[in-house]
């Protein structure tokens, strides 16, 4: 018993700042990449060399529509490799989510040379909304909730991966207990579903019944590439896609998967968003 | 290879038509009947062989005849054999090995439904991957479209085995579990506290991932294989890659293969590491939980310092890997290594050191090496309990042939020695690492790939730090693929857990099932 306190006395503090301190990443750490959309003179090489659709092309009469999808990304750094006129650049950035799934999409339109390649960039509408979760999270919550916000973790049919990172929330490193976030063993003891996919046929029915008895209000989290488009699964005969396939998504959380930091940054806005749903007087909020 | 074809087409001379010249470490027996009965029990009793995996593959279009694959190990021989029994596209049924081999038991089932060839005699022929109330389809078929949409299920659902008896209880539990893990159903009867039996109930995360290799161009499908497991993103996207390159006859650059080494074993650590922590905490010592996630964040630490990945994505390539490794991150390797190592001892000391802790591990979750070895355990769980197999050094791959490890085994089949392998892989992978990292050769870290000629098939085996984990592709048009099976060992495995419950209480369910840890999605794709 003593070796074990002597132990924890000698590790000490471990637990990382995040959101108050930026979080330690190392040098080589891939966040979503970045697109240079004036710059860029040709999509089809990092349109090809993406494994998920995330960049996809549609030509039509000499025209070309771009589009990137947050939501399929899974940051594998590809693209830029592919594309050779540095117009595709791997970032930092890993604060991705979001409220509304539209804000992760980014469409540009080119005018094409006959070899395909751009020749002028018509039109681009870009840049997910960053929503700023703001930085008195604890504060909020204790205001909320009073010092506890339960999550219930739904795995609908995920390779796993986003369940690792979500396990990592609880460990000393990111301690999610700080702010007074816990996971809870059942759906009827939740104030949110913090759900991974793809969504299989097989679990369609066991995640709206999940969902079914979450009590209201409740807000749901669509973690990871697969979660919120299916990802490299996509729609197939076997899987639905993303979680909003099935039930109604309050937040979306790219990667894949997410690192904890980034699940934080998610669950954090969906506070937020269930701050909105209660929007009694009373529980006003300064998140 | 002719005295190994002389010798088989000996004994069976109407069954075997030909046997191929060995590519890399597999040889090929083509058949001329589906019913391999016969030869099994030859390979089983003759050659002490061990059934590794069967698979189906459709070749209608192009042969009119599905093929069943049988792909056995023989001890002391580096190179596998595969058996290739052709099935007529218009008598489609197999006989059945289950009942002898129940290892395949799930793997004939898949067959049957992903395929639609029926395993006749087999003792449990109800749906495994496609649930009950699936209709008639099957989905691996080249004439099933991988984006078919099926109508809302609406047949039965599944029945599970009934339960009698005063005092006798069914607790049904899943899909949707307590904790932070993936979907399945355990359906318990229990007799007061102790479990009488378990009926498992899998593939609740089924997603269509053998059919979607084959929509995939290769480069795009190291990706998937990525997604397979998750906590093995690395060693299932090994085992895909070395299939290609062998199908491709690619050869790697010594750097790429002890860079890929030296991943392969940080990911067991990571894994084990965790696994060790958990497996404290389901008999209620959390605080050794919170120390294990401590130190296993080190390790991702470390993982993103070399391939920008908290759990190694995006790094394996066909060919090598995809990014080079630069001096300062060949340091932080040992610079980590060295703290994990002192903190992991310091954590095992702590569980150790705790009396009740062992008392609830030990004689827990008892799987006998005789049952293990019917059952055809692979990886952690088979070493703790007796059976001394590992791929690594058994059927060596990348650089392992040229480093030197250790491989525990332990007879006595509990959780407590399910823990005691994964401390002393722990201890095993650190010092490979160092190894491998001082005979880091220089050089490149890709071998660059020309198109792959359509038609080659092969197979590869990773030890990943679950088990074994085999791919077998057949090389498609345009480099895509036309065919990708893939074997986690959890497929294996959970045939295990139920053996090993029967008789616990139920409160050690948690613990058993977490000293085995098996993947669902690997189980399910």
């Amino acid at each position: 018993m003593f070796k074990i306190l002597q132990k924890s006395f000698n590790v000490g503090t471990v637990t990382a700042g995040y959101p108050e301190v930026a979080p330690h990443l190392a040098a080589q750490f891939r966040g979503c990449p970045e697109f240079d959309f004036d710059a860029w003179s040709d999509a089809r090489p990092a349109a090809e060399a993406c494994p998920t659709g995330a960049i996809a092309l549609r030509d039509l009469d000499g025209l070309r529509q771009v589009t990137v999808d947050y939501g399929r990304c899974i940051f594998c750094g590809e693209c830029e490799r592919a594309s050779t006129d540095g117009a595709v650049s791997m970032t930092r950035n890993f604060e991705l989510a979001v409220s509304d799934r539209r804000d992760l999409v980014q469409i540009a339109e080119y005018a094409l040379h006959p070899d395909g390649t751009h020749a002028s960039l018509k039109a681009s509408a870009s840049g997910p909304i960053i929503d700023e979760p703001g930085k008195r999270i604890a504060e909020a919550i204790q205001n909320l909730l009073g010092r506890s916000l339960a999550i219930r973790e739904v795995d609908a049919g995920s390779c796993n991966g986003c369940e690792q990172e979500i396990v990592a929330l609880n460990n000393p490193v990111h301690d999610i207990e700080r702010f007074g976030i816990h996971f809870v063993a059942s759906p009827r003891h939740a104030d949110m579903l913090l759900v991974t996919g793809p969504v299989t046929r097989n679990m369609e029915l066991a995640l709206c019944k999940t969902w079914a008895a979450t009590p209201a209000p409740k807000v749901v989290v669509a973690v990871g590439a697969c979660g919120i488009s299916g990802g490299i699964f996509g729609t197939n005969y076997a899987s639905l896609g993303g979680v909003d396939a099935v039930i109604p998504v309050d937040v979306y959380i790219p990667g894949c998967p997410p690192r904890p930091e980034a699940l934080l940054h998610g669950i954090l806005l969906a506070l937020g968003q269930l701050r909105q749903r209660l929007g009694s007087a009373q529980m006003k909020l300064r998140i | 290879m002719t005295t190994f074809f002389d010798e088989l087409h000996g004994r069976f001379p109407d069954l075997v038509c030909s046997v191929d010249e060995p590519v890399c470490d597999q040889v090929v027996v083509l058949l001329n009947s589906p019913d391999v009965t016969s030869i099994v029990r030859h390979f089983l009793v003759e050659h002490e062989a061990r059934i590794v995996t069967v698979f189906a593959e459709d070749r209608v279009s192009a042969e009119s005849v599905f093929y069943n694959y049988y792909v056995f190990d023989r001890p002391g021989e580096p190179s596998w054999v595969i058996l290739k029994a052709p099935i007529p596209e218009g008598f489609p049924s197999f006989p059945s090995l289950a009942a002898e081999l129940p290892s395949i038991n799930w793997q004939e089932r898949e067959i049957q439904d992903w395929f639609g060839l029926e395993a006749v005699g087999h003792p449990n022929p109800r749906r495994v991957a496609l649930h009950d109330n699936w209709p008639d389809v099957h989905p691996l078929r080249k004439s099933f479209p991988l984006e078919t949409a099926l109508p809302p299920f609406e047949g039965e659902q599944h029945v599970y085995r009934p339960t009698h008896g005063e005092g006798v209880f069914q607790i049904p539990v899943g899909p949707v579990h307590a904790g932070i893990i993936e979907p399945g159903h355990f359906n318990f009867a229990v007799a007061g506290e102790p479990i009488l039996y378990l009926q498992l109930r899998m593939f609740y995360t089924h997603k269509g991932t053998e059919k979607l290799f084959e929509n995939l161009p290769i480069h795009r499908a190291v990706f998937l294989a990525e997604s397979i497991s998750g906590d093995s993103a690395f060693s299932h996207g090994a085992a895909f890659c070395q299939a290609i390159e062998r199908a491709a006859e690619i050869e790697l650059p010594a750097r790429a293969q002890f860079m890929r080494v030296i991943l392969l074993e940080l990911e067991r650590i990571a894994n084990h590491i965790a696994d060790v922590g958990a497996i404290a905490t389901d008999v209620g010592f959390a605080i050794a939980n919170v120390h294990a996630g401590r130190v296993r964040e080190l390790v991702l630490g470390l993982n993103e310092t070399l391939t920008g990945s908290r759990v190694l994505r995006g790094m394996i390539a066909i060919g090598g890997v995809r990014r080079d490794w630069q001096p300062d991150q060949i340091e932080a390797i040992e610079k980590t290594l060295k703290v994990v190592e002192g903190e992991f001892r310091d954590l095992v000391a702590i569980i150790q050191s705790s009396d009740s802790t062992r008392d609830r591990l030990e004689h827990t979750g008892l799987l006998r090496p005789d049952k293990a070895l019917t059952l055809g355990i692979v990886g952690v769980a088979g070493r703790a309990s007796g059976i001394d197999r590992d791929i690594r050094r058994d059927h060596p791959y990348e650089a392992y042939s040229q480093l030197p490890f250790k491989v525990p085994v332990y007879q006595e089949g509990d959780v407590r020695h399910r823990m005691q392998v994964r401390i002393d892989e722990v201890g095993e992978s650190i010092q490979l690492i160092r190894a491998a990292v001082s005979g880091l050769p220089e050089g490149a870290h890709r071998a660059p790939v020309q198109p792959i000629p359509p038609g080659r098939c092969a197979m590869s085996a990773v030890e990943g730090w679950r088990g074994e984990i085999i791919h077998w592709v057949r090389i498609g048009e345009n480099n895509r693929i036309e065919r990708c099976k893939v074997k986690d060992p959890s497929l294996n495995n959970w045939p295990a857990i139920v053996e090993a419950v029967e008789g616990n209480i139920i409160a050690d369910f948690p613990v058993i099932n977490k000293s085995f840890n098996l993947s669902y999605s690997g189980t399910d794709r």
